[in-house]
């Protein structure tokens, strides 16, 4: 067990540092529109200095470094300490970028990645529909070939940012004649085609985190598409493997738990300090154990990845599972702790941290459910992690 | 960057596995439970391959190994439910006497030849009308379940968290054997008539090293014991059969086991860190100490629990001998604080209590 990064890495770190120091001033202002221009310069500064798209290479607009996953781990920690400004994020950059690195073709790679990264084209992502939610395998929005275009017919749900994207990438059935994950194309199109119509969502938490898309013989050029026809679900998947983790960091957890000890040692109820009432102080600190051991799970699989002399399956495939309900447990501690107070959302006067604990204790169930349902992830891990077979189908089960 | 086990650590996990594998078979923990067999048998194989030096210097007669290591090897004789008193003679005693720099028995003990227990309760959270006096050389009271009831000497904590050596040759000294549900491990309680009680330190430092490390400790036993559980009710439902399909096919137990594994797999790493905080004496490891112990005991709970859900009745009889297993967490979990204790001593060391 070597916890330290190694002195070579320590040249590096200063570097970022460096970096840090000579720009907390220059980061775009609190609220500045991700089209506004001092957001995309700052994001252009960012890509020239490596702290955004550090390993894409130069020709597609990245920096072009050799990957690095301590590097990369060391500017995540170093930003997130001095909470700097970490540059576009989106599905466009985190999804859609290593697929085309990885699956498209060149001309794809340089009409889309340096303006994707540059935070020129906002993407949206098209999978989930109506009937195809956790078995997303069965989406039956349909591409149809008519000479040189593709004919668009169907409904997506659940598409993040469709309202501001310029470009969608999409699930669609092209082969309705094919077994269901092979009938599948990965088709990529810009959201002002006529026949798109897009519907904000307002979910629990009062904002419209989610758009309905509607598609009415939308036309689009054959050629693009990422992959064969009939491959966009091993695009696809190629992924969502990348999201599942992402959705619920520990490091996250464990600053929002320290928000709910800042909270528990500044609200009082009847004159004492909620951090000396035993009950709820054993909530924190069960809380605090299990976030630790999430957080060492993680300093295990980034070890895992620089060095692959352990099996770390199982303990990748539970991050999603447990990391939403743990978000949503601190949440709902925070709340609690307020008492009364802990209701106050919107315009109320006694509002703590911006209604964010109740905010992010709804959002935080969107997250159980979005991105394969907890009960998807027990599948998984019972399935893939403990070799326990499939449920039969219920043609096969019979009565 | 290395977070994980070294290749020498592998090593040690699969050859003591397989020693296990062989000399523990579940007969035997029904001999040692039943009383027809000392836990001795074990324990005389394992000071062979020198378990009781394991964290004891090379030059005391050790092998010197770190408490990352200690950590490897708890989980494994967990795993096997193993007799004997590997935590209190071959952890928190040494650790002890070796925070306090008292090593003249210490070859002895890594040896195998003297086998010290504890009796720390008291410090932990006093019960009854227990606790220890010590005046002019000697020690008189009563010490509540002390570790291990086959020891030849006890560390005992004395006023103000002092700790003091008695040895069981000292006719002022009587202990009673407690009945618990654990038979893997013995407690007794010691009675003290002025027995010579040799000082080994009055810094409380020195016994709380000895209970972190005891903790951790049980916590790696615990990761074991409930991996070996979850093993179990996986196996079984792969081959019981109800409704013509193994019931592994129903989701309702594939969820049950998936929940037991997606809680126990971080606690690996959690208590690898815990082992590997305690040997650099980084700044955390006593808050790692108390969360590894206090996580650990909630986690391994719901998995014996759960696991012998997945059993169905068999699981509730003796003929699978599970309980043993169930047991085994359920004493690891009430030994040296209950999860609650223990994580107010957490918050204590992070000054979250006023």
């Amino acid at each position: 067990m070597d916890l330290s990064y190694g002195p070579e890495y320590d040249v590096f770190r200063d570097e970022v540092r460096t970096f840090i120091q000579d720009n907390l001033d220059n980061q775009p202002k609190p609220g500045a529109g991700p089209q506004s221009e001092e957001v995309r310069q700052w994001q252009a500064k960012l890509i020239e200095n490596g702290f955004h798209s550090r390993t894409i290479p130069t020709e597609y607009g990245g920096y072009g470094a050799e990957p690095d996953i301590i590097q990369s781990r060391i500017i995540a920690e170093e930003f997130g300490a001095a909470q700097m400004n970490t540059g576009f994020s989106g599905q466009g950059i985190s999804m859609l970028t290593p697929v085309l690195l990885e699956m498209g073709t060149e001309a794809q790679k340089q009409q889309f990645i340096k303006k994707t990264i540059h935070g020129e084209l906002i993407w949206c992502q098209g999978y989930s529909e109506p009937g195809a939610g956790s078995d997303l395998a069965s989406l039956t929005t349909r591409a149809e070939l008519d000479g040189d275009e593709w004919v668009i017919n169907g409904q997506k749900i659940w598409t993040s940012t469709a309202h501001i994207s310029d470009w969608i990438f999409c699930l669609v059935r092209t082969e309705p004649e094919a077994p269901k994950h092979q009938g599948i194309s990965f088709l990529l199109f810009e959201m002002n085609t006529p026949g798109i119509d897009v519907r904000p969502l307002v979910d629990m938490t009062g904002t419209a985190n989610f758009n309905e898309v509607f598609f009415t013989d939308v036309r689009v050029p054959k050629d693009q598409i990422v992959g064969q026809r009939g491959q966009g679900w091993q695009v696809a998947n190629a992924i969502l493997g990348h999201e599942r983790g992402s959705l619920a960091p520990p490091d996250a957890a464990m600053s929002r738990l320290n928000g709910v000890v800042k909270l528990m040692q500044q609200e009082t109820i009847s004159g004492e300090r909620v951090i000396d009432n035993p009950i709820f102080r054993d909530r924190l600190l069960k809380l605090q154990g299990r976030v630790m051991a999430m957080q060492y799970n993680d300093m295990r699989l980034l070890s895992a990845k620089i060095n692959k002399s352990q099996d770390t399956k199982l303990a990748g495939m539970v991050v999603k599972l447990i990391g939403t309900e743990l978000r949503h447990e601190i949440e709902c501690l925070g709340i609690d702790v307020m008492g009364e107070i802990g209701l106050s959302y919107g315009d109320n006067p006694y509002l703590r941290g911006n209604g964010s604990w109740q905010y992010q204790y709804m959002y935080f169930l969107g997250l159980i459910i979005g991105g394969g349902t907890s009960q998807i992830q027990k599948n998984i891990i019972s399935e893939r992690g403990l070799g326990m077979p499939k449920e039969p189908k219920i043609a096969q089960a019979g009565v | 960057m290395e977070f994980g086990l070294s290749e020498e650590q592998k090593l040690l996990q699969d050859s003591l596995t397989r020693f296990l594998g062989e000399q523990v078979p579940l007969d035997h923990i029904r001999a040692v439970a039943a009383g027809d067999r000392k836990d001795t048998t074990a324990w005389a194989g394992l000071s062979e391959l020198g378990i009781p030096g394991l964290i004891i210097p090379e030059s005391l007669g050790g092998v010197g190994l770190g408490m990352l290591d200690a950590v490897v090897v708890a989980e494994a004789l967990g795993y096997h439910i193993t007799p004997g008193p590997f935590l209190s003679s071959a952890i928190i005693a040494p650790t002890i006497l070796m925070a306090a720099g008292q090593t003249d028995r210490l070859a002895d003990i890594a040896a195998g030849q003297y086998r010290i227990g504890v009796a720390l309760s008291e410090a932990i959270g006093s019960r009854l009308d227990a606790g220890i006096s010590v005046a002019n050389g000697t020690a008189t009271g009563k010490a509540l379940f002390a570790l291990d009831a086959e020891a030849d000497g006890y560390l005992i904590n004395g006023p103000d968290n002092s700790v003091y050596w008695v040895n069981c040759e000292d006719s002022r000294l009587s202990r009673k054997l407690l009945t618990t549900i654990d038979k893997t491990r013995t407690i007794c309680e010691l009675q003290l008539d002025q027995a010579a009680a040799h000082l080994i330190s009055e810094d409380p430092e020195c016994l709380r090293a000895g209970v972190d490390a005891g903790r951790v400790i049980q916590a790696a036993d615990s990761l074991g014991a409930a991996q070996c559980m979850l093993d179990q009710a996986v196996a079984y439902s792969m081959q019981r059969e109800q409704f013509n399909r193994v019931i592994a096919s129903f989701q309702a137990v594939k969820h049950m086991c998936a929940e037991m594994a997606s809680q126990l797999e971080p606690c690996r790493s959690l208590v690898w860190y815990a082992g590997h905080a305690m040997a650099t004496a980084s700044d955390d490891a006593r808050v790692t100490a108390c969360h590894a112990k206090a996580h650990l005991s909630e986690v391994a709970q719901f998995v014996a629990r759960t696991s012998t859900e997945v059993h169905g009745g068999m699981g509730f009889t003796d003929l699978v001998g599970l309980h043993y297993w169930f047991k085994r967490i359920g004493a690891n979990r009430q030994l040296l604080g209950s999860p609650e204790l223990v994580r107010n001593e957490a918050a204590k060391a992070q000054n979250l209590v006023a």
